[in-house]
């Protein structure tokens, strides 16, 4: 086929009204007429997020309970046909959580954060749960945050599959910032850190939005480009003899220390023990600030209805281009909010293996996809899967009962069927099942 | 012959089109004017050159050829950056790295599992089913291909366990697609981490931290020694000595091109891709045309991963093929979804991968590790519309719905 044949897109089908018309049946009728039609830009699919507005009161939190204890049973099962007792296995991972924490209530003295005066509390904040919970928490900061980074662009109808490059660009930035300007007030120099971060997360992932809006370059192309071209430009800065290499081990490949004054203040937890930082509340503040533009701001409006039909948010005055630039340049903020919130807050320093290594971005998807792109359920999908991966790290889990290195691998697949499990729509699948009863050809 | 001559005619091959390939080749020529055996020490040669490149490809674009004329200024711009920093670097420095015997040989090795990637990834998405799950398919055949292979001792069975394996995952792609009809690039997605996460578990289940055993390489996928190829000059020292997997990529892209474009089913494919309700009209089963495509997609990509794991580098690591599928899938898409730009999108990959390879040996490791980026950095200018918007199948991505 010539090149011009090809820019002149066939039709691409009735849309659903009309295909509804054509089964003349009533109740199918009302069933497609309910499963919203995907946004379609120049021939290029949409992606479905009527699927996750739809949901209602017990639904909602049915939908992905059902796939987390889906997804746990079916890891259960590879756990238990290598030899091993999948219950003692999760018990363990559980209690490398920390989220055991909450129930051992007593009677404690604490010191408060960031002074010397010592007050009662039920929960005794030093105890080993107590800092396996900091590294937990520490681990759902980034993740709620590049879970938003997939939330926001979902709400626009775009998939951003590019949060881990938007957290490894604000990663770099906060690196580069936090290594440099030893002599800057310390509050000034986190927020410049944070603020520089954020902004080059939301220019790279902008671009991504301004080609979809101009030229209509498909973003999960585009994006996942720019993940590959963050991993080996970030393996570039930081390797040996680049430019961001540590400056006084020349052999080790691996940036310098982020300054004192540019590390997040630790307010749970001894820093040297990677102790939690004000990061978690960052990344908390922000689910409500997701919560407010999308829900009562004119940009969050203009958002969504571009997500639903950008066809009709473009009839009534609404710049569908403008808003997919907009909507990716936040979400690729947020997800380098999260990169900067790692550096800034407890691993202080980057090389090249970390980079290669890391899956943040991903998992944030995950927790995105399995939170239904709801706040509430971003961040209980986040500290899920923090939870999964501090639980599982060889630092937490009790290599007697399962090796840790399993674990992560259970991790990452659990991961998978939580993604697989999560996208299936149930009232689809049961449609499909009934019209194949009514029509047994 | 003249039936070939015509369709060059019918596609418009005039002077715009010629100035435009000759304009890409400037570009190339810029570089490799800098390089051994010439050795040009002057920058004014590589500028001078890769202006015309970047000229020709100037009036071709205005000429309408936007595509190539886009392409030849691309490419005239890196042969000037390029032959300005070969130039630059010592002539030592250059014999090292640029063996063009051995440079090529290494281009084809490292292209290979592009070419297996992208080729699957073609039949996957030209019947309307995006698939970014062809590294997670890579990656099982891989491992299940060096598992059979340390079992069976054989690397035929080798072969088709990996094969079977690539499949057993692009099943699940295509049930979750076709008919749970759910987002496929989540499906893909989810792929990606579930064969992660198997194939890691599995081998450090099976092989524990001491890795996969070191005799794997005498039951690997052997070297087609071709004695009188091998007595030419040139030629011999690159298509001398090539893994088995390397001609046979040949030989798929050949039966790809011939299935895809020469056939009906391939035609069926096609259309299915582009306008599944008019193919189902005319009475092709969309259904089945994409659970075909899908589940051979998966085959081939996994012949990719096993070719990397007991013909390349007869060893398997976590997580070893690192972006390997995904640069297939950019290929794919630099390539337009047919066959032979894939092809040549592949090579030009591959030689990136090689240069990056050669590289640190004289420059150290960050010159290396940057051609690493290089890829993705084409594919995002490509799909960009610089050079020439990438569309893909109309279909690709839209799950169908039968009535």
């Amino acid at each position: 086929m010539s090149d011009d044949a090809r820019d002149r897109r066939p039709d691409q089908g009735p849309p659903d009204a009309e295909r509804a018309l054509q089964t003349g049946d009533d109740e199918l009728r009302a069933e497609e007429a309910e499963a919203a039609p995907q946004p379609v830009v120049e021939g290029i699919p949409g992606v479905r997020t009527a699927l996750f507005e739809r949901a209602r009161g017990f639904w909602r939190f049915a939908g992905p309970l059902g796939t987390t204890v889906l997804a746990f049973f079916m890891g259960g099962l590879v756990v238990l046909a290598t030899g091993h007792n999948p219950l003692r296995v999760y018990r363990a991972i559980f209690d490398g959580t920390g989220l055991n924490w909450f129930f051992h209530v007593g009677s404690h003295s604490i010191r408060l954060p960031f002074s010397t005066t010592h007050v009662w509390f039920w929960w005794d904040t030093s105890s080993i749960a107590a800092q396996n919970l900091q590294q937990t928490l520490l681990l759902t900061t980034p993740i709620i945050l590049t879970g938003l980074a997939v939330a926001f662009a979902f709400r626009c109808g775009l998939f951003n599959i590019g949060g881990q490059g938007q957290y490894l660009v604000g990663a770099y930035i906060a690196i580069w910032i936090g290594t440099s300007f030893a002599h800057m007030q310390p509050f000034a120099h986190v927020l410049l850190a944070i603020v520089c971060a954020t902004l080059a997360g939301a220019a790279y992932a902008g671009l991504a939005g301004f080609l979809k809006a101009t030229v209509g370059a498909h973003e999960v192309i585009t994006t996942i480009m720019l993940n590959w071209i963050a991993i080996w430009v970030g393996s570039y800065l930081f390797g040996q003899q680049g430019p961001l290499q540590n400056s006084a081990q020349k052999a080790i490949p691996i940036s310098n220390d982020v300054v004192d004054g540019a590390k997040l203040p630790v307010f749970w937890g001894l820093k040297l023990l990677q102790g939690l930082s004000i990061g978690i509340f960052i990344a908390l503040a922000m689910l409500v600030v997701y919560w407010i533009v999308i829900n009562r701001t004119t940009l969050g409006f203009e958002v969504r209805a571009v997500g639903f039909n950008p066809d009709a948010a473009r009839a009534s005055g609404i710049s569908v281009a403008r808003n997919y630039t907009l909507a990716m340049a936040i979400a690729g903020g947020f997800a380098a909010l999260g990169g900067a919130c790692d550096i800034l807050g407890w691993e202080y320093r980057l090389g090249p293996g970390d980079i290669q290594a890391s899956q943040i971005g991903f998992i944030g998807l995950a927790a995105a996809l399995l939170g239904r792109n709801a706040p509430l359920g971003v961040g209980l999908g986040a500290l899920l899967f923090g939870g999964l991966i501090n639980g599982t790290s060889d630092r937490q889990l009790d290599p007697t009962i399962f090796p840790p290195e399993l674990a992560g691998n259970l991790t990452t697949i659990i991961q998978g069927l939580v993604v697989l499990f999560i996208g299936i729509n149930i009232g689809g699948v049961a449609l499909f099942f009934r019209r194949r009863r009514r029509r047994p050809s | 012959m003249t039936a070939i001559a015509a369709r060059f005619n019918g596609s418009g091959w005039g002077p715009p089109k010629v100035a435009g390939v000759v304009g890409v080749l400037l570009g190339a020529f810029a570089f490799w004017l800098a390089l051994p055996p010439l050795h040009t020490r002057t920058t004014v040669v590589p500028v001078v050159v890769g202006i015309l490149g970047v000229a020709a490809g100037i009036w071709t674009w205005s000429r309408g050829q936007r595509r190539l004329g886009g392409g030849a200024v691309v490419s005239g711009l890196l042969g000037i950056v390029l032959g300005i920093s070969a130039t630059q670097s010592s002539v030592g420095n250059l014999d090292q790295v640029v063996v063009w015997s051995a440079l090529l040989a290494a281009t084809l090795r490292y292209a290979t599992p592009l070419v297996y990637a992208a080729i699957g990834g073609l039949y996957c998405e030209r019947s309307g089913v995006v698939n970014v799950a062809l590294e997670g398919m890579l990656l099982t055949g891989a491992y299940f291909g060096i598992w059979a292979d340390d079992f069976s001792h054989s690397w035929v069975v080798a072969l088709l366990v990996a094969m079977a394996a690539g499949a057993g995952m692009a099943t699940i792609h295509a049930i979750w697609s076709i008919h749970l009809k759910v987002d496929q690039i989540i499906t893909g997605t989810a792929i990606n981490f579930l064969a992660l996460g198997i194939t890691g578990y599995l081998f450090l289940q099976h092989y524990g931290n001491n890795g996969t055993p070191g005799d794997i390489s005498n039951w690997g996928i052997p070297d087609i020694h071709i004695g009188f190829i091998a007595a030419i000059p040139f030629i011999g020292s690159i298509f001398g000595q090539l893994n088995l997997m390397i001609w046979l990529s040949f030989l798929l892209l050949i039966l790809t091109y011939v299935f895809v474009f020469r056939t009906p089913y391939g035609l069926r494919m096609r259309a299915v891709g582009e306008h599944p309700r008019a193919a189902d009209t005319v009475g092709i089963s969309v259904y089945k045309t994409r659970y075909a495509a899908v589940i051979s997609s998966g085959a081939i990509a996994a012949l990719g991963g096993a070719y990397l794991s007991i013909g390349f580098v007869h060893s398997f690591n976590q997580d070893m093929t690192s972006g390997t599928g995904f640069i297939g899938l950019a290929a794919l898409i630099f390539g337009k979804w047919r066959p032979f730009p894939t092809w040549c999108a592949t090579l030009l990959f591959g030689f990136s991968s090689a240069l990056g390879d050669r590289l640190p040996t004289a420059y150290g490791n960050q010159w290396g590790t940057l051609f690493q980026a290089l890829p993705y950095l084409l594919t995002l200018i490509a799909v960009a519309g610089v050079v020439g918007r990438s569309v893909g199948p109309a279909a690709s991505g839209r799950p169908y719905d039968k009535q």
